[in-house]
C-alpha cells in the first residue's frame, strides 16, 4: 500500500515534468495544465496494479480453496457437504498455523497443498502488480505530450470513480434489502405470512423443550404495528402543531436577537439522549399520567402510550421546527412583499401566502419526523413497556416494532429458530412501510411542486 | 376626502394638470438606522397621469416610492418623518391603517412576484382579503375585469386553474399589476417594473401603463430615459437622496433646470 503511494507521487511528477519539457519553453501550448500529466500517469501507474489486488484480496481465498477443493483425495470428496467443509477448515488451520480439531495424514496433505499454492499465487500476484505498475507507467509516459489530452482522460477517470462510490451506496442498500428478504423467507416457510401479519397475538416464545406448556410461540405482528402507530400518532399530535408554530414564530414574528437565542435552544432538545427522555418519561411523565388519570377515576400505568408518545413527540419537535423554519425562511421576501403590498396583514400573509409556499417542504419535515418517531426505540423500551397489547387506549402499555426487534435479537438465541428469524420479518415489514411513506411523501411533495413554481 | 376625483369619471389630460395633486410630499425625510436615505423631500404628483422617478442607484428612489403606501414600515430599521399627503390626508397619522392604505395604493416590483398560486387565486387574493366580493360570481368578475384591464385575459382566459408562475415573465408582471388593480386602488406605485423584462414585453408594459394612466395616479420608478420619456408626463429627478427637479416630463428631458439633471440624462453619470 506504502509503495503504492509512493509509486503514485513519483510518476505524477515524473508525468509533470514530461509534459512541461514536451512543451519546451512554451507552457501554454500545452492541451492540459502539467499537473492532469501527472495525474494521468500516477493513475496509469497506479490503478491496474490497484485494482488487481483488490480482486486478488476478494475472490483469491475463495479461488484457492476451489482449487484445494479438486485436489482432495476421492474417498474425502465423497463425504457429505458439512464433513468436507469441516475438512477445509481444517486444512486451512493446519496451513496457517492456527489449531485444527483434529490431523490425519489427508489433512496434512491438503493443508501443505494449501501453504504452498498460497505462497505461489502470492508470487504470481505480486510480480503481476509490479509489472502492471511498470507497464502502465510506461504505456502512459509514452502517451504523454504535447498534444496529449491528459486532462479529458482524469476526467474520465474521476467521472468513473464518482460512478463506483454511488454503486456502492446502491450495492449495499440492495444488499440489506436482500438479506432481510432471504431471512423473512425463511420465517415465511416455517409460521403463516398472512398468520404474521394479520394475527392478533405477539407472544414469540417457542418451546425449547416438547414438555414445555403455554409456549406455543405465535407471530401476529398486529399488536405491534397497532402500538408503533398509536405512539407515532401520539407524538405526532404534539410535534406537529407546536414544532410548525414555533417554526412560524420563529420565522416571521421572532426579532433576530430572539431567534438566534431561541432556535440553537430549541436545537439542543435533538441532541438529548434518546435514553434521556426515556428516563424522564418512565420517571416524571409515567406517574405524572397515572395521578392524573386516577384523579379523574381513570385506571392508568406507569408505563403507557401516552407517556411514550408525549416524550417523543417533545424529541422530534425540533426536527419539525428547524427544518420547517428553513424551509419558510427559503421563500423569497418578495413574496411576502407582494402579500403586504396588497394591503394583506401579517397573519393572512403567513396563512395565505408562506405558509402554501413552504408546504412541500414542511410535509418533507413532518415525514422525516414521523419515520424518526417509527424507528425510536429507546423512549419506548422505557416509557411504553414490552408488553404486545392491542389496544387503542393510550393509557395501557404497548410496544412497538423495533423494540421487538430488539428483545428479539439481544437473548441468547440459536439464530435461526423462529423467534429471531421473525425480527427480519419485523424489519422487512417496516421497511417497506418507511419506503411506502416515502414514496408517497415524494408524490405529495412533487404535486405541490408542479402546482407552486 | 376629494370627491370630484372618483376613478370612475373619464379625464382628459388637460383638465387633470388644474387638479389638486393625487400625492404630495412635504419635507420627507427617511432613515434606515443612522443612515439617512432622503433629504428633504417635497414633491406634489398629479391624478390620472404617470409619474417617474429617475435618478442614479441609491438615491433613493425605491425609498420614496416605499413612502407611499408605508412599505416602508415593514422594515425594523426604517424611519420615515415628514407628511406624505394622500387626497389632502396624511398616510403617517396616527389612525390610518397602513394595511387599508396600501389597498388604495398598489405596489408592483422589479421582479414579478406570483404568488405560487393559480391565475385566478392570484387575481382574488386582494379582492378576498379585503372581502370585495359577497359571492364567488362577483369575484370572478372582478378578476375578470382586472385580468382585461391588465391586457392578459385573452391569453389566459382559459388556463385560469393553472399556476401563475408558469407564466412568462412578462406575463407574470401583467398578472401582478391585474392582481394590484382587483383591490380597485387610486394609486399604482411601480418599482422599475420593466428592468426584468425582454423588449417585447416592456412594450407591451408600457402600453398597458399608458391605457391605466386614464383611470389610475401611476407613479413609476425607472433607469430608463427613454422608457420615463415615453410614458410618462411627468418627471421627478432625484440625486444623492434629495429630489433635485421635478416638473412636466418634456421640461425635463429638453430644459432642464439643474446642471445636474442635465448631465444625467445625457448620460454624464448613471
Ligand atoms: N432595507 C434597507 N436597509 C438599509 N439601507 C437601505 C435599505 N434599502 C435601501 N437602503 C439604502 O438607502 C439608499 C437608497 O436606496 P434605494 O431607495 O433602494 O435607492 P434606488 O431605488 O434609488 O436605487 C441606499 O443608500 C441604500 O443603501
Ligand atoms: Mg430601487
Amino acid at each position: 500500500m506504502a509503495a503504492l503511494v509512493v509509486v503514485m507521487l513519483l510518476a505524477w511528477f515524473n508525468g509533470r515534468t514530461k509534459a512541461v519539457a514536451s512543451a519546451g519553453a512554451h507552457p501554454s501550448t500545452l492541451h492540459s495544465l502539467p499537473g492532469y500529466s501527472g495525474t494521468y500517469l500516477a493513475i496509469w501507474s497506479v490503478l491496474p496494479a490497484f485494482i488487481l489486488l483488490a480482486l486478488f484480496g476478494l475472490f483469491g481465498d475463495l479461488l484457492l480453496n476451489l482449487q484445494i477443493r479438486h485436489s482432495l483425495p476421492a474417498d474425502i470428496r465423497a463425504l457429505p457437504a458439512e464433513q468436507v467443509e469441516l475438512f477445509m477448515r481444517n486444512a486451512r488451520a493446519l496451513a496457517f498455523g492456527g489449531t485444527a480439531s483434529e490431523t490425519s495424514a489427508a489433512l496434512q496433505e491438503a493443508a501443505r497443498a494449501y501453504a504452498s499454492l498460497s505462497r505461489t499465487s502470492n508470487f504470481v500476484v505480486i510480480g503481476a502488480v509490479i509489472l502492471l505498475t511498470i507497464g502502465g507507467f510506461l504505456f502512459a509516459r509514452g502517451r504523454i505530450g504535447k498534444n496529449f489530452r491528459a486532462r479529458n482522460h482524469v476526467e474520465a477517470v474521476i467521472f468513473g470513480v464518482l460512478v463506483v462510490c454511488s454503486a456502492i451506496a446502491i450495492l449495499t442498500t440492495l444488499g440489506i434489502v436482500l438479506s432481510l428478504l432471504t431471512e423473512s423467507l425463511r420465517f415465511f416457510s416455517e409460521i403463516n405470512t398472512l398468520d404474521f401479519l394479520f394475527g392478533l397475538k405477539w407472544s414469540p416464545q417457542t418451546a425449547l423443550r416438547a414438555d414445555q406448556v403455554g409456549q406455543s410461540g405465535s407471530f401476529g405482528a398486529v399488536p405491534l404495528f397497532a402500538g408503533t402507530f398509536l405512539i407515532t400518532f401520539i407524538a405526532m399530535v404534539v410535534a406537529a402543531p407546536v414544532g410548525l408554530y414555533s417554526a412560524i414564530y420563529l420565522s416571521e414574528y421572532a426579532k433576530p436577537a430572539t431567534r438566534r437565542i431561541v432556535k440553537p435552544i430549541l436545537e439542543i432538545l435533538a441532541g438529548v439522549p434518546t435514553v434521556v427522555y426515556g428516563f424522564f418519561a418512565l420517571l416524571t411523565i409515567g406517574p405524572f399520567i397515572r395521578h392524573a388519570a386516577e384523579a379523574v377515576g381513570l385506571s392508568a400505568q406507569t408505563q403507557s402510550a401516552l407517556s411514550a408518545g408525549l416524550v417523543m413527540g417533545i424529541m422530534i419537535i425540533p426536527f419539525v421546527s428547524s427544518l420547517s423554519d428553513d424551509v419558510i425562511n427559503a421563500v423569497p421576501q418578495a413574496l411576502r412583499d407582494g402579500s403586504y403590498a396588497m394591503g394583506a396583514t401579517q397573519a393572512e400573509t403567513v396563512r395565505n401566502v408562506v405558509f402554501p409556499a413552504a408546504l412541500p417542504g414542511i410535509m418533507g419535515a413532518l415525514l422525516l419526523a414521523i419515520s424518526r418517531a417509527i424507528g425510536e426505540t429507546m423512549i419506548v423500551v422505557m416509557a411504553a413497556g414490552q408488553s404486545a397489547n392491542l389496544t387503542a387506549n393510550p393509557l395501557e402499555p404497548v410496544t412497538t416494532v423495533t423494540v421487538q426487534i430488539v428483545t428479539l435479537l439481544t437473548g441468547d438465541q440459536e439464530f435461526d429458530s423462529a423467534k429471531t428469524l421473525s425480527a427480519f420479518a419485523l424489519g422487512l415489514v417496516l421497511f417497506i412501510i418507511t419506503l411506502g411513506l416515502n414514496i408517497i411523501s415524494l408524490r405529495v411533495v412533487r404535486k405541490y411542486r408542479e402546482r407552486y413554481d | 376626502m376629494d370627491t370630484s376625483v372618483s376613478p370612475a369619471t373619464q379625464t382628459t389630460d388637460t383638465q387633470t394638470a388644474q387638479q389638486a395633486p393625487k400625492v404630495q410630499a412635504r419635507k420627507v425625510n427617511v432613515f434606515y438606522g443612522n443612515k439617512q436615505a432622503l433629504f428633504d423631500v417635497n414633491l406634489d404628483i398629479p391624478d390620472r397621469s404617470v409619474t417617474s422617478f429617475i435618478g442614479p442607484s441609491g438615491c433613493g428612489k425605491s425609498t420614496f416610492l416605499r413612502c407611499i403606501n408605508r412599505m416602508n414600515d415593514t422594515i425594523d430599521i426604517c424611519r420615515v418623518e415628514g407628511d406624505i399627503l394622500l387626497d389632502g390626508k396624511d398616510v403617517y397619522a396616527r389612525d390610518v391603517d397602513p394595511v387599508i392604505l396600501r389597498a388604495s395604493v398598489g405596489m408592483v416590483f422589479q421582479k414579478p412576484n406570483p404568488f405560487p398560486k393559480s391565475i385566478f387565486d392570484n387575481v382574488a387574493y386582494g379582492p378576498r382579503i379585503h372581502g370585495l366580493a359577497s359571492n364567488p360570481e362577483e369575484l370572478s368578475e372582478i378578476v375578470e375585469t382586472s385580468l382585461r384591464r391588465a391586457g392578459l385575459w385573452t391569453e389566459v382566459a382559459d388556463r385560469l386553474d393553472e399556476p401563475g408562475t408558469g407564466l412568462s415573465g412578462g406575463q407574470q408582471q401583467r398578472l401582478v399589476i391585474a392582481r394590484a388593480i382587483a383591490v380597485r386602488p387610486e394609486v399604482i406605485l411601480m418599482d422599475e417594473p420593466c428592468s426584468a423584462l425582454d423588449p417585447i414585453a416592456t412594450a407591451r408594459i408600457e402600453e398597458l401603463i399608458d391605457d391605466l394612466r386614464n383611470n389610475y395616479c401611476i407613479i413609476m420608478v425607472t433607469h430608463s430615459m427613454a422608457q420615463a420619456a415615453r410614458v410618462s408626463q411627468h418627471t421627478a429627478f432625484f440625486h444623492l437622496g434629495k429630489l433635485v427637479e421635478a416638473g412636466p416630463t418634456e421640461q425635463i428631458f429638453t430644459n432642464p433646470n439643474d446642471k445636474r439633471t442635465q448631465d444625467y440624462i445625457t448620460g454624464r453619470f448613471g
